[in-house]
């Protein structure tokens, strides 16, 4: 399962990352690294690309991107669930 | 409690040891770095939502207890590694590597405490580079209100004793508390290298173990960041210090420390290990204060939302700046008109008064009455930028860009430059790749900037009926499709050249998305007071010198001749006429006598040398020659069109658009025709007519090739469109 799996409301832990392209790595930067936890928060229409929260901070990547991380999912966010 | 090691009052510090320093300011985007530095030198600088619009070099000055400390005011990054033409100059400015700025004598870090997990990163390698630092975590409260409270002496410590003060930046709370930190550091000793990555530094230390410290050999920080990220330009450097030995050093140190991993990937894995641990540490939750606004704001970024919202964004911002222009608009052309006439009054005809009234008021009035439309403009790019919605806009967009090879990356520079290409050129630093910049900078200047509604307006308001065809005004389509034509003309320009001169990898969109916030009115007045300078500045020099200088063309010579056939017609009319109708004949004969004039002046016998060239798309040579005068600043053509026709103009014609649509050629067809006009239009949408524009082309690529190109292209593409509009449309008309 990688983040682009993932469905609005979604909360999830970060466990592998093929950190190969330049792009992944400015994410890592931005504190996408294993073991972060994410929330899914939205995509912009058409579902690409995706906005998710990173403790605090609202990071946007495209798909390409997001499948270069594996996640595990932690179930949803409550207050995010109960909106969505 | 906000601050650690404040125990030392500033007194306390001997004055002939406070040296003058410079300090740099650096933190995140959008960590309310510009209103601390607005906050602590009073020096008016723009802040905004969009990480990365601080572009420039800002330096201030801050008074500690009269001790002056100078800040500067660094673009916003994440980390040491640069990723954009923005974020290097602030690693180049911190590292000391920028020719003309001396490296910071010490470092003013700021933090967002809603971010603190991002922020603690950055934070780590600048404690690193061991200078005298302090840090200033701001938003305190906003991050208690989504329940986080913070243990500042602990942070403190974790960093390594660097003193933490809390500012709220807006109100100005703690500031007192930072400035007695800042003068404490200005005089403090360096600190001891500290390294959170010691296995990092002990294999640079390694590298330069044996060389001359004091040389010009790259410094630790130097080697540490070239072996994460594989620098040539370091590993050079270190080769000209330690000779080629030491490249294999080198492989080796990176194959023990990162094991075949990207260095940046490993790095950021053992950065964020021990931030973890640190926010445990220093961070406790509290119950959050649950908040309408959050929850409408939520909804409002969802997709369905956002794109309604950002067409009803759009079509308000275009709404505005012509329908709540218009009674302003009046009010000035009312004054500028009056103006003329009373002046008309009190001076005696001759040369004097044709410079002030037709050359002077004629000319710079015509350009002032569309400040109102042009403030409305900017006043909400302003706010869009201020209140992070550029972003959004640019989140929702970017996958819109993509058959165009961009990115939504693009769409804030190119949203900005329909107020000027100028600041959206600017913009472009933010973007990552070099290819896709400058796409993106040759696609600006197709945008209809606000120098070009003055054109639009005046030909539409003249030429197009104000006719509603059901719920749509014509003189509105037009405007819409003018705007559509320069969206089509920077979308085409982009899309061809990323097929082909700056052919690349696809862009990605990895962008931080800063929290919608209300707009800082302060901010948004000083931006918006800065346009109006900066517009006055130009209606003032450049529009007053060229008005003037179009009038003294339209003026000079004064031909004997055509004074004498004028008198003769004069005593003419006199003997013949009488009451009604001999003014009118006089009426007559003054028009034709300034028609005369008018041809045989320095500026009729320019526009007819260049009349020829512009014959196939219907212009006279008044027109040719106020394109012509146009070229410098586009604007200026309205200002030139109003002193040109102004020379000749009967007197019952008191707008300018009225004597445009009874210009007549020599055969006594009308020069505006249809066809002609909307050629002229589409002439004024892709032309290049803004020697600003090819300036700062210039300087944000560091080449004359671009802005020649541009510039060429444009024209070429400006007069094609126009022949083309003007051939069709008058064969369909006859």
């Amino acid at each position: 399962m990688t983040l682009a799996d993932l469905r609005r409301g979604d909360r999830a832990r970060i466990e592998s990352i093929d950190s190969r392209d330049k792009s992944v790595q400015r994410l890592m930067t931005m504190g996408l690294v294993e073991g972060a936890e994410v929330v899914y928060l939205n995509a912009s229409l058409g579902g690409d690309p995706l906005e998710l929260d990173v403790y605090g901070m609202s990071v946007s990547l495209r798909r390409e991107q997001a499948r270069c991380f594996g996640v595990s999912r932690m179930g949803a966010k409550p207050d995010v669930q109960r909106r969505g | 409690m906000s601050s650690v090691a404040a125990s030392i009052p500033v007194d306390a510090i001997p004055r002939s040891r406070r040296a003058r320093a410079t300090f740099a300011l650096v933190g995140n985007p959008n960590s309310g770095k510009s209103t601390l530095f607005n906050r602590l030198t009073g020096l008016r600088q723009k802040t905004a939502n969009y990480p990365g619009v601080t572009v420039e070099k800002h330096i201030g000055t801050a008074l500690l207890d009269g001790t002056p400390l100078d800040l500067i005011d660094l673009p916003g990054i994440f980390s040491l590694t640069p990723d954009s033409a923005d974020e290097r100059i602030a690693v180049e400015v911190l590292l000391g590597r920028v020719a003309g700025t001396p490296e910071p004598d010490g470092i003013l870090a700021v933090v967002d405490a809603t971010r603190l997990y991002q922020g603690l990163y950055l934070l780590q390698q600048l404690a690193e580079i061991g200078r005298p630092m302090v840090v200033v975590l701001t938003m305190a409260d906003a991050a208690a209100r989504l329940g986080t409270r913070f243990d500042i002496e602990k942070l403190s410590a974790k960093l390594g004793e660097i003193p933490v003060v809390s500012v709220v930046a807006t109100t100005g709370k703690g500031l007192v508390d930072l400035k007695r930190e800042l003068a404490l550091a200005m005089t403090a000793e360096p600190r001891p290298l500290a390294s959170f990555w010691p296995p990092l530094r002990a294999a640079a230390q390694q590298l330069l173990s044996g060389a001359d410290t004091g040389s010009a050999g790259p410094g630790l920080q130097e080697v540490e960041r070239s072996l994460v990220e594989e620098d040539p330009v370091a590993t050079e450097r270190l080769v000209a210090l330690q000779g080629p030995d030491i490249v294999t050093q080198i492989e080796k140190a990176r194959a023990e420390l990162f094991q075949g991993e990207p260095g940046l990937a490993v790095e950021a894995r053992h950065r964020y290990g021990w931030i973890r641990g640190v926010l445990d540490e220093v961070q406790s939750a509290a119950p959050p204060i649950a908040r309408w606004g959050s929850f409408v704001v939520d909804w409002m970024n969802r997709p369905y939302p956002a794109t309604v919202l950002f067409f009803v964004v759009m079509a308000l911002v275009f709404q505005a700046v012509f329908a709540w222009a218009t009674p302003f608009m009046d009010l000035i052309d009312a004054a500028t008109t009056g103006l003329g006439e009373s002046i008309r009054q009190f001076l005696p005809d001759g040369v004097l008064q044709s410079l002030i009234v037709d050359g002077v008021i004629a000319g710079v009035g015509s350009v002032i009455i569309f400040l109102p439309q042009i403030l409305i403009l900017f006043l909400f790019i302003i706010l869009l930028e201020d209140t992070g919605y550029l972003a959004r806009a640019a989140f929702l967009v970017d996958r819109a860009m993509r058959p165009v090879g961009l990115s939504g990356q693009s769409v804030i520079p190119l949203l900005s430059s329909f107020a000027c290409a100028v600041p959206g050129i600017m913009a472009t630093r933010a973007i990552p790749d070099r290819r896709d910049r400058i796409a993106t900078i040759l696609a600006a200047p197709f945008l209809t900037c606000s120098a070009r509604l003055p054109v639009y307006a005046l030909l539409i308001a003249a030429f197009v009926p104000s006719q509603t065809i059901g719920v749509v005004n014509l003189q509105g389509i037009v405007l819409f499709g003018l705007y559509m034509l320069g969206i089509a003309g920077g979308i085409g320009t982009a899309l061809v050249l990323r097929r082909s001169a700056l052919r690349g990898p696809k862009p990605n969109f990895v962008l931080a998305l800063p929290a919608f916030r209300l707009p800082n009115l302060r901010t948004v007045a000083i931006a918006l007071l800065d346009r109006v300078k900066v517009f006055l500045r130009r209606a003032g020099t450049v529009i007053f010198l060229v008005a003037v200088i179009v009038w003294a063309l339209a003026y000079f010579p004064r031909s004997a001749a055509v004074e004498a056939d004028a008198a003769a017609a004069r005593a003419v009319a006199e003997a013949s006429y009488a009451g009604v109708e001999l003014t009118q004949q006089l009426a007559r004969v003054d028009n034709e006598a300034a028609a005369a004039h008018l041809e045989q002046s320095a500026l009729g016998r320019v526009g007819k040398v260049v009349e020829p060239v512009f014959t196939p798309l219907g212009w006279d040579w008044k027109i040719s020659a106020a394109v012509i005068a146009g070229f410098p600043a586009r604007e200026v053509v309205v200002a030139v069109l109003g002193t040109i026709y102004a020379v000749g103009a009967e007197a019952d014609e008191s707008s300018l658009a009225d004597r445009l649509r009874s210009a007549r050629f020599a055969d006594g067809s009308r020069v505006f025709t249809l066809p002609m006009v909307l050629g002229l239009l589409v002439f004024y949408a892709w032309c290049l007519q803004c020697v600003a524009t090819l300036a700062v082309i210039r300087r944000e690529t560091n080449s004359w090739r671009w802005p020649v190109f541009a510039w060429a292209y444009m024209t070429v593409l400006g007069y094609l469109g126009a022949l083309l509009i003007y051939q069709i449309g008058s064969r369909i008309a006859a």
